[in-house]
């Protein structure tokens, strides 16, 4: 029956949920758009798992716009790169929207729940356009379609806080200055070579063997733009507010996958395009990138220590993560970006478990969530806490969650490249979250104040509870993601080696 | 360009922020626009009068990055009326010292 549809998958899973973005804004019910978000995301992970099916036969799919052959045309690119991150986030939406309802239905107006599920798919689909999108300037639209969606899923948090209202102004004008960085990039590449697709960029970009001035003005510009997008270090001051005051369920959305797709891009366009260049690219890499990244994964996690509220300690803490990230992919050779992908499966896991455990505690306690408010919910709520506490202690990379794993390849490509004042830094920072996430569990369980247990809610803490399941499973049983991960790394490295 | 960045920069009114915004992308819209012009190009319709054309093609993204920068424009306005509305101001240092307050 859905046969017709398999043909164009690559195209649906991005058309599909925005589309139905647009029929649910104005429906007045409290849960058909919720109803409607969940099929849509049911069979946006069918159309995912076809795309993966397909691919372990070809290896390869290029979905050209209106049949226009590359490079005239715009083209999606489905290959081992970005198919283990277009299931997770099918996956992972998919959940997070089920999460959402109670959220939603508890921290904005009911009334204004059809327009907030239709943002939720528009971010939806454009972070899914940016994980397949082989356009330069095709990325730009999804770029802003989704900034602009998640930045009023952002304002929608101003029914409990006005500062959310800020924190949005703020991302706008950052995001803003940031994707037109990109574009004057993108500006540069398309006056040098005439074109926008990233393959023929490649080639085209080769005939200036020696590398022209206008062209590594044009690629840093880019690389600039999707840094502050990405949120990494010195340019991710609008991360932490925005993800604070953001709506709970919004901020696990954001938190687990708006980052990530981004950083996906980011390296794909380093490791596809610019390797063109290695001279220039290691000169990012190694006095750009590594030094920042160092630099986020100490200065964030310390802020992190500082912090009194849980979703900005949590907010401050993704800083740091996405300097693992970075730093892994800084490595230039396969086995960083490897741990890289790795890492950005884990990490999405893992942040996504805490934000959604630490929304509903916002739910419960009907204020923000502070350290102190959290006395005794170990023993209040111990469903969620429970999981609270495995995702936190995989956070910090204890065996048997994920995070370890993820800790693990990271050292393992650091000590393959020598870098052992990177390898104390990334300990110290391990060691360092132990700290922040000890206050914690201190006041969860530790605390003098003794409650009953209260009923909680199973729509909000199953879901909680697949992610902290998965956690653990890929924790005992990694196969899958460092299967994905090396097929990232193959694709991407083997242009490298060329 | 820098006149808009320049604006967003240092002004502490969140509306000429927004100005500024604006400022600055219509700028890099006039650069794309310009890497268009061929030398002795006309407009490009078919006619045996001309031999050279100029790209339509940064013409058209452009009109596509125009359609964002104004979605972008309307949003920040929206924000900066709803921050007028929650505030009552949208000078950046008042509202800072009110956060201030309510912080203590």
């Amino acid at each position: 029956m859905f046969d017709i549809f398999l043909d164009d998958a690559p195209a649906l899973v991005v058309v599909l949920p925005l589309l139905i973005s647009a029929i649910i804004a104005f429906m007045p019910s409290k849960i058909w758009p919720w109803i409607i978000s969940i099929i849509t995301m049911l069979f946006h992970l069918f159309l995912s798992l076809h795309l993966l099916k397909e691919i372990s036969v070809s290896g390869l799919i290029i979905y050209e716009f209106g049949n226009w052959e590359p490079p005239w045309g715009i083209s999606f690119k489905i290959d081992g790169v970005n198919i283990g991150l277009q299931l997770l986030f099918s996956i992972f939406v998919l959940v997070s929207t089920f999460y959402s309802r109670k959220i939603f239905l508890n921290e904005i107006d009911y009334r204004d729940s059809g327009k907030a599920y239709s943002l939720w798919l528009l971010a939806v689909g454009s972070l899914n356009g940016i994980i397949l999108t082989n356009d330069i300037f095709n990325l730009f639209v999804f770029l802003e379609i989704s900034a602009l969606a998640s930045i009023s899923l952002i304002a929608l948090g101003a029914g409990q806080n006005r500062k959310a209202l800020l924190a949005a102004f703020n991302y706008l004008i950052i995001g803003a200055i940031g994707a037109t960085f990109y574009v004057i990039g993108v500006g540069f590449a398309y006056a040098m070579t005439g074109t926008l697709n990233m393959n023929d960029l490649v080639i085209q970009l080769g005939q200036y063997s020696d590398g022209q001035l206008a062209i590594f003005a044009g690629m840093s510009f880019m690389l600039i733009g999707l840094m502050v997008k990405a949120a990494i270090f010195p340019v991710h001051i609008w991360l932490p507010p925005a993800y604070s005051y953001a709506p709970s369920a919004v901020s696990t959305l954001l938190a687990a996958l708006a980052t990530k797709t981004i950083l996906y891009f980011f390296v794909r366009l380093l490791y596809e395009v610019f390797i063109i260049y290695p001279s220039y690219l290691s000169l990012f890499l190694d006095f750009v990138l590594y030094p920042l990244s160092l630099l986020a994964i100490f200065i964030g996690t310390v802020i992190a220590i500082y912090q009194d509220d849980i979703k900005k300690l949590l907010a401050f803490s993704s800083i740091a993560q996405i300097g693992y990230i970075t730093l892994a992919f800084s490595l230039k050779d396969h086995s960083g970006v490897a741990s890289g992908f790795v890492h950005i499966f884990n990490h999405a896991l893992i942040k996504g478990g805490l934000f959604m455990a630490v929304g509903y505690f916002a739910i419960l306690y009907k204020d923000r969530v502070t350290l102190n408010s959290l006395k005794g919910f170990g023993y209040k709520y111990p469903i969620t806490s429970f999981a609270l506490l495995i995702c936190g202690l995989s956070l910090i990379g204890l065996p048997l969650t994920n995070g370890f794993i993820s800790k693990l390849y990271l050292f393992q490509a650091l000590y393959t490249n020598q870098m052992y004042f990177s390898i104390a830094l990334v300990a110290v920072s391990s060691a360092l979250a132990v700290v922040y996430f000890w206050k914690i569990v201190e006041q969860m369980w530790f605390s003098e104040i003794k409650f009953k247990s209260e009923k909680e809610d199973a729509y909000i803490y199953l879901p909680i509870w697949i992610v902290t399941i998965s956690i653990i499973v890929f924790g005992i049983y990694s196969t899958p993601i460092i299967e994905f991960s090396n097929l990232s790394a193959d694709y991407l490295i083997s242009g490298y080696q060329n | 360009m820098v006149g808009g960045l320049f604006i967003i920069i240092t002004s502490q009114n969140y509306l000429k922020k927004v100005v500024g915004l604006a400022i600055f992308q219509t700028a890099v819209f006039v650069f794309f626009v310009s890497l268009a012009k061929v030398l002795d190009g006309t407009a490009p319709i078919l006619t045996k009068m001309a031999n050279a054309y100029s790209n339509p093609l940064p013409h058209v993204l452009i009109l596509t990055a125009i359609v964002v920068g104004v979605a972008t424009s309307a949003l920040g306005l929206a924000l900066v009326l709803q921050i007028y509305k929650n505030y009552e101001t949208i000078e950046e240092k008042e509202i800072e010292s009110l956060e201030l307050k309510s912080d203590k």
